[in-house]
């Protein structure tokens, strides 16, 4: 978790519109995702965090500031970016199979290595046995087990993740982000992880950046420094309680600042 | 909410449903004929008119003209779908496209068909290509704006989602777009065949020597009635077993698509 810088966004600005109609969504946005380091951002709903990792997918554009991944600007959308989005995205015309092969079948990976990853990633995500199944067959949590696989069989540098729980229920939740603590565990992906979820942030990040909204800019950072395994029994831990405590603080001080000053 | 709860209809009683209604036209049909409340002039009997189906067939006028019109729907249509279809996606995803089409498209689909004829008399005489133009005229202009709508409201998080995993701009079209975007092509593709139909009688009243068009405009001249029924009942069925087989292919081609009405 201490490795090389491998993302980096360096004083990220976004104004939509012009003149007097102009709305500053994000402004001066810095934060660095270290290799295999497993970063939150949290914030309210309006803050801008999905303008801000759309932009470090390259499906928005910036006005200002940059983008480094491994010290090289990004813009345009790319495969050493996978993104998970909390719609799944699924493709339904194609089995759970081709759809993790998807990005492999487009980096023309030949088709016998092709199965053999998505195969790989298709158990690691516990999908097994529904390889030939239809997105429209899957569960909501199985549709995004299959999302995920589908991200991680491309093997990008980083990937973001776009409130990957946020329609599930909270039992499916609570099961997803095992799921997904313990990928992180056994494969190091370096990961940048969005939600508006405390209890989700403190269980899963190494690191959390807090988001302050209108405009939206990072307003805190916290590091997790708790060791051990992540599960659903951490959620009670004092010490997780504490975390989301500070966490919580903040966001209580940025509602009412926002309520008063505007 | 209404208070009742529906009831599921079961597929035999659509089935009959709709039997009964043609029934009830037939029936209708047979009284005012054989029971001559309308004279025979205005109304033939339905015997009269499967007899007239029988000559043709027998003769072989029947299957000269369906196939001729047949042969000029599709294509006319043909012509249509190949052309609306790449311009349609283009237009969709490019707004530099859209804007250099889209007002000329608007405006030509405004022209009727019908006040477009003289001019395609003019040019291209009474040839078959005239009788094509026609129905590309009737169909393109349409066809292009409905695959533009469709091929749009292709969900943009699946596109993301391909940019993301690595895919080119050509492999999204392909990949994504072009097989989310199918289904919804396919109902444009019957809805503009049907109206081909439409034209290809315009096509055909005015400078034909045969087809289904031609024989119900020549039999108005000789007051044959029974042969101008035969004529539409004839298109009829045609558009009746069109419809058909283009539900059938978009089942062949899409049968991941989950369809309202479908019952699991």
């Amino acid at each position: 978790m201490s490795g090389n810088e491998k993302l980096r966004v360096r004083a990220l600005g976004r104004v939509y519109g012009e003149g007097a109609q102009a709305v500053t969504a994000l402004q001066d946005v810095d934060l660095t995702v270290r290799e295999s380091e497993f970063v939150m951002i949290v914030g309210p709903s309006g803050c801008g965090k999905t303008t801000l990792i759309n932009i470090i997918g390259g499906l928005d554009e910036q006005t200002s500031g940059e983008v480094l991944l491994d010290g090289k600007p990004v813009c345009a959308p790319g495969a050493d970016r996978g993104m998970v989005f909390q719609g799944y995205s699924l493709f339904p015309w194609l089995t759970v199979q081709k759809n993790v092969e998807f990005g492999l079948k487009m980096k023309k990976v030949p088709a016998a290595e092709r199965a053999q990853r998505a195969k790989e990633y298709i158990d690691l995500v516990g999908l097994g046995g529904f390889e030939n199944a239809l997105p429209r067959q899957l569960s909501g949590g199985m549709k995004q087990r299959a999302a995920i696989a589908r991200t991680l069989a491309n093997e990008p540098e980083v990937l973001l993740m776009d409130e990957p729980f946020g329609a599930l229920d909270a039992q499916t939740r609570v099961v997803m982000q095992e799921l997904l603590a313990g990928i992180s565990r056994k494969k190091h992906p370096t990961i940048l992880f969005i939600t508006h979820d405390i209890d989700e942030a403190v269980l899963l990040g190494d690191r959390i950046y807090v988001m302050s909204r209108r405009p939206g800019t990072i307003r805190d950072v916290i590091e997790v420094d708790i060791p051990g395994e992540r599960n659903h029994h951490s959620l009670v831990r004092p010490e997780f309680i504490a975390v989301k405590e500070k966490i919580m603080e903040m966001l209580w001080q940025e509602s009412m600042d926002a309520a008063s000053g505007r | 909410m209404s208070g009742k709860k529906k009831r599921p209809v079961s597929r035999k009683e659509t089935t009959a449903l709709s039997l009964l209604c043609f029934g009830l036209i037939i029936g209708f049909w047979c009284l005012a004929s054989y029971g001559r409340w309308v004279d025979e002039i205005f109304l033939p009997t339905p015997t009269a008119v499967l007899g007239r189906i029988v000559e043709m067939a027998k003769d072989g006028s029947l299957w000269a003209n369906c196939r001729e019109s047949i042969s000029r729907v599709m294509i006319g249509w043909i012509w249509s779908v190949l052309i609306a279809l790449p311009m349609g996606m283009l237009m969709a995803n490019s707004k530099r496209v859209s804007a250099f089409v889209q007002p000329i498209i608007e405006f030509a689909r405004y022209l009727p068909v019908v006040a477009l004829v003289p001019l395609t008399l003019l040019y291209l005489g009474i040839e078959e290509t005239q009788k094509y133009t026609i129905i590309f005229l009737g169909t393109f202009f349409q066809l292009v704006l409905m695959v533009c709508d469709t091929v749009s409201s292709v969900d943009r998080n699946m596109i993301n989602a391909a940019l993301t995993l690595g895919a080119g701009r050509f492999q999204v079209y392909r990949e994504v777009i072009f097989p989310a975007a199918l289904p919804g092509l396919m109902d444009d593709f019957r809805l503009t065949v049907g109206w081909a139909w439409t034209y290809l009688v315009v096509a055909e009243m005015v400078a034909a020597s045969n087809g289904l068009g031609f024989m119900i405009l020549r039999s108005q001249r000789y007051l044959a009635t029974d042969t101008i029924f035969a004529g539409l009942l004839l298109i009829g069925l045609i558009g009746l077993i069109t419809d058909w087989l283009f539900r059938l292919l978009s089942r062949a081609v899409a049968p991941w698509q989950e369809r309202l009405g479908d019952k699991k």
